[in-house]
């Protein structure tokens, strides 16, 4: 007590504190685990033991522990120690959450990966998927500058989050994503032709042309399909996932949604509902500085979303979202506690989006090139994953460039496949908003029908019917 | 205003002692069963469900002990807390956690506690439930999704207790909106609704839970959705209505008749996709058309049937002699007796 009165510097005086911290932060877990209301009827328990916290997570814990008196305020879910100190939880925790790596810039392991789980050939396809999604967007991006697709988003700069996380994952894990993470659909064996057909909105997109561009889906792939409005699939993972549960499936639910998604009531719920459903989900926020044209410094005022977790009930970790190796562990990491105890997990990656937001959008305008060229040349995904693969002596340039020209054949084919094949017929207006179509539809597809044969010259003619 | 007064509480008590007739023709002994009011066969359904479905949940905000309204009563203790449960107090949450249930090939059987709190699950049901099998071209749907609400005026509710928000989903294509009319009506079509592979809103008139009794058979029976059903027949006029507002319009018909006006009552039941069929035949054989709602009249689901019956009837046929009359009942505490006012509009 007397040490804090007399540190006057607000820095000097959370030192000490935190060196206080450390020395009681064996018995403040020893207080914490197992404590449990006495008339334990309902079930429901404070949370036991934290696990692997944080230091900002500790800091917080030690808050409220070095000084409460002997009584306890007897409270539904369990117990509450007094105070006598009147003290405000902080708005926010002195230092910033730290964000987990495993490789430095410069592809060396920092610490040896301690996970034997990542083999060769799964780093190699890990690499070669990065460099195919790069290829897609360099090409689809083209292809829509050209007219020929009406729209297209690339995951430039984001590449290792999508890929990485897919492969710490297992075919029965389900998968709802926002929009910028094909790579984890790539990773899963979609082809660039299914790619093309759904850019093209041809005969052979699963989607049967109704949405637009981007808006990917797949059951083979266990990969729900894209919905524009942001958040919406964050509760509706939380339900997958207890159906798993229930199911007693040895799989669980990975949710991905941007930085800027978190501002929505869903991503609140979602969280909310997940801990306290107990449901295997792991949410992976993509936090890659931008929505749209909003930093997040005008999205949120928390240091990002690792430490909305918390509040949540819900254990959360940040982690470097350009390291391949960071992402791939957390992921594997965070996919056996899911399953394991039953309980959701929350993985902020940082990364930055080095694209436009969509090709509707000049990023030039609110942000600068410098910021761009720093994330592009200093901080790429791809080069850091590509000095370490090659540093094993895994793959060589040579693999390098056999893999994008086949790639790009392989892409341009499918394109011009896609453009070929035709459109889905007119029937797929109606089809699928029910089980079976209804009266009421059946009647506006014949009015419909009627005013094409009087006005055909104003329907198109590469819809069939 | 005395006489109206006294004449509305004389209709609220009819009502009150009446029950509620379920078949055609008004006779109630047509389903051998036992007397239930309208949360009970809720209930019964709800049981049913769970009962034949090892897949099916029940869950929402205090479901768990049973519901603020008692529908959920038993079920917990019966099917385990891990089949029927409590959620978090969010409607978006509770939706949304439905939809993802029901892709799984489960029966989500959601409650939001009032139709008027139903608002903030509005995305979750107009761009997700009501979308999701159609934007996947039908790799993947959430049919199994059935979402109850009380809704409608009971007296005292006051804005926020009384609404009848149906017209705002009847908008949707992609999902199904029914309302039962009683006891009976309610455990059949809940129960249909609950295995119907589309999404459903099911809007429960919570006026009439303990009001409204009837026989109704215990065995596990469904009835018809899209089907609108013809409750009593008569030459003169037809009158369209859906939920507890029969009630009022069932007590209009008797009072009509004994003026010599000869009515034709309609249950529509399914509001979307609805049975225009079944009206426009009535309307056809009596020239007049009356539809009736609890719900404000500008952009009403009235509007839709009247202009759809207008369309058929006048405007392709070319037939002149239709009247069409547009009623509601608004909702508020202090105005209750308007409600009954409105009553003896329909009978002028
Ligand atoms: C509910 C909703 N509001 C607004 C939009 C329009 N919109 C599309 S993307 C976007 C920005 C999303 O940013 P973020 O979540 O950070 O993802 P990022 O694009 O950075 O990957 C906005 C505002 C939308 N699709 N849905
Ligand atoms: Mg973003």
């Amino acid at each position: 007590m007397i040490r804090f009165a007399r540190s006057s510097s607000r820095n000097l005086f959370h030192r000490v504190l935190n060196r206080k911290f450390q020395y009681c932060s064996d018995s403040s877990m020893a207080v914490q685990c197992g404590r449990r209301r006495k008339d334990q009827s309902s079930g429901f328990f404070w949370p036991t033991c934290r696990f692997e916290s944080t230091e900002a997570a500790r800091h917080v814990d030690q808050l409220y522990l070095h000084n409460h008196d002997d009584q306890e305020l007897d409270f539904p879910g369990g117990s509450v120690p007094f105070t006598k100190e009147m003290r405000f939880m902080s708005e926010s925790t002195e230092k910033r959450v730290p964000c987990y790596r495993v490789l430095h810039e410069n592809g060396d392991a920092i610490t040896p990966p301690n996970f034997n789980q990542l083999t060769k050939d799964v780093a190699i396809k890990m690499y070669k998927d990065m460099i195919t999604l790069q290829i897609m967007d360099n090409i689809f991006y083209e292809a829509q500058r050209q007219g020929r697709i009406s729209f297209y988003l690339t995951s430039s700069g984001e590449e290792a989050i999508a890929i990485a996380s897919a492969a710490a994952l297992l075919p029965d894990d389900v998968v709802l994503a926002q929009y910028r993470e094909p790579g984890v659909l790539l990773w899963r064996g979609f082809t660039l032709q299914e790619f093309a057909n759904q850019l093209f909105g041809n005969k052979g997109d699963y989607g049967k042309g109704r949405q637009m561009p981007i808006h990917y889906g797949s059951n083979h792939h266990n990969y729900f399909t894209i919905s524009s409005p942001l958040g919406t699939q964050l509760p509706q993972a939380v339900g997958i996932a207890y159906s798993l549960k229930m199911d007693k499936k040895e799989a669980c639910v990975v949710a991905y949604f941007g930085d800027g998604t978190t501002s929505e009531g869903d991503f609140h719920a979602a969280l909310n509902f997940a801990a306290v459903l107990r449901a295997p989900v792991i949410f992976i926020c993509r936090n890659n500085g931008w929505a749209i044209s909003t930093s997040i410094e005008e999205q949120f005022r928390s240091d990002g979303v690792v430490v909305k977790g918390q509040g949540y009930g819900i254990r959360s970790i940040r982690i470097d979202g350009n390291d391949t190796l960071a992402v791939y562990s957390a992921v594997r990491k965070a996919r056996s506690m899911a399953i394991r105890e039953n309980m959701p997990v929350l993985i902020e990656a940082l990364t930055y989006r080095v694209g436009h937001h969509s090709t509707s959008d000049d990023s030039s305008k609110y942000r600068t090139t410098d910021e761009i060229q720093y994330w592009k040349m200093e901080r790429n995904p791809m080069d850091r994953f590509a000095k370490w693969i090659s540093n094993n002596g895994w793959f060589s340039q040579e693999d390098e460039l056999n893999h994008k020209t086949t790639v790009k054949r392989q892409l341009l084919e499918a394109i011009q496949n896609a453009e070929k094949t035709e459109k889905p017929p007119l029937s797929e207006l109606f089809n699928d908003v029910y089980d079976n179509l209804p009266k009421n539809l059946q009647e506006q597809e014949e009015v419909l029908r009627q005013t094409r044969k009087r006005y055909p010259q104003d329907y198109p003619s590469d819809v069939p019917l | 205003m005395a006489s109206v007064l006294r004449r509305s509480q004389t209709v609220l008590n009819s009502l009150c002692r009446r029950q509620f007739s379920a078949s055609p023709d008004g006779n109630l002994t047509t389903h051998a069963g036992k007397s239930m009011n309208l949360y009970s066969a809720i209930n019964q359904a709800l049981h049913i469900a769970l009962e034949t479905d090892p897949r099916a949940y029940v869950f929402g905000e205090d479901v768990g002990f049973g519901g603020v309204f008692r529908c959920t009563t038993g079920l917990a203790d019966r099917y385990g807390k891990d089949r029927v449960f409590n959620t978090p107090l969010c409607e978006q949450g509770i939706v949304g956690f439905g939809i993802g249930l029901a892709a799984m090939g489960n029966r989500a059987i959601a409650e939001i506690q009032f139709a008027d709190y139903i608002y903030p699950a509005f995305d979750q049901i107009v761009n997700e439930a009501a979308k999701f099998r159609y934007r996947s071209g039908n790799q993947f749907n959430c049919g199994g999704l059935t979402i109850r609400a009380p809704y409608g005026a009971v007296g005292h509710g006051g804005h926020y207790h009384s609404q009848s928000p149906e017209a705002f989903f009847c908008h949707v294509p992609g999902i199904k909106v029914v309302i039962p009319r009683s006891p009976y009506q309610a455990k059949g079509l809940l129960l249909s609704c609950i295995r119907d592979e589309n999404p459903v809103v099911f809007f429960e008139p919570k006026w009439l839970y303990r009001l409204a009794v009837e026989e109704v058979p215990e065995d596990d029976f469904m009835l018809p959705l899209s089907q609108a059903d013809v409750i009593r027949e008569g030459s003169d006029i037809t009158l369209v209505g859906w939920g507890a507002q029969l009630s009022v319009m069932e007590q209009a018909c008797i009072d009509a008749e004994k003026e010599g006006i000869s009515c034709e009552l309609i249950d529509l039941r399914t509001l979307l996709p609805w049975d225009k069929e079944t009206v426009e035949a009535s309307v056809r054989k009596t020239g007049r058309l009356l539809i009736s709602h609890e719900a404000p009249v500008t952009g009403g689901f009235g509007a839709e049937i009247s202009a759809s019956i207008v369309e058929r009837c006048f405007l392709r046929q070319g037939e002149q002699n239709i009247n069409v009359l547009h009623v509601v009942r608004p909702f508020s505490s202090l105005h209750n007796p308007i409600h009954i006012l409105l009553l003896c509009l329909c009978i002028d």
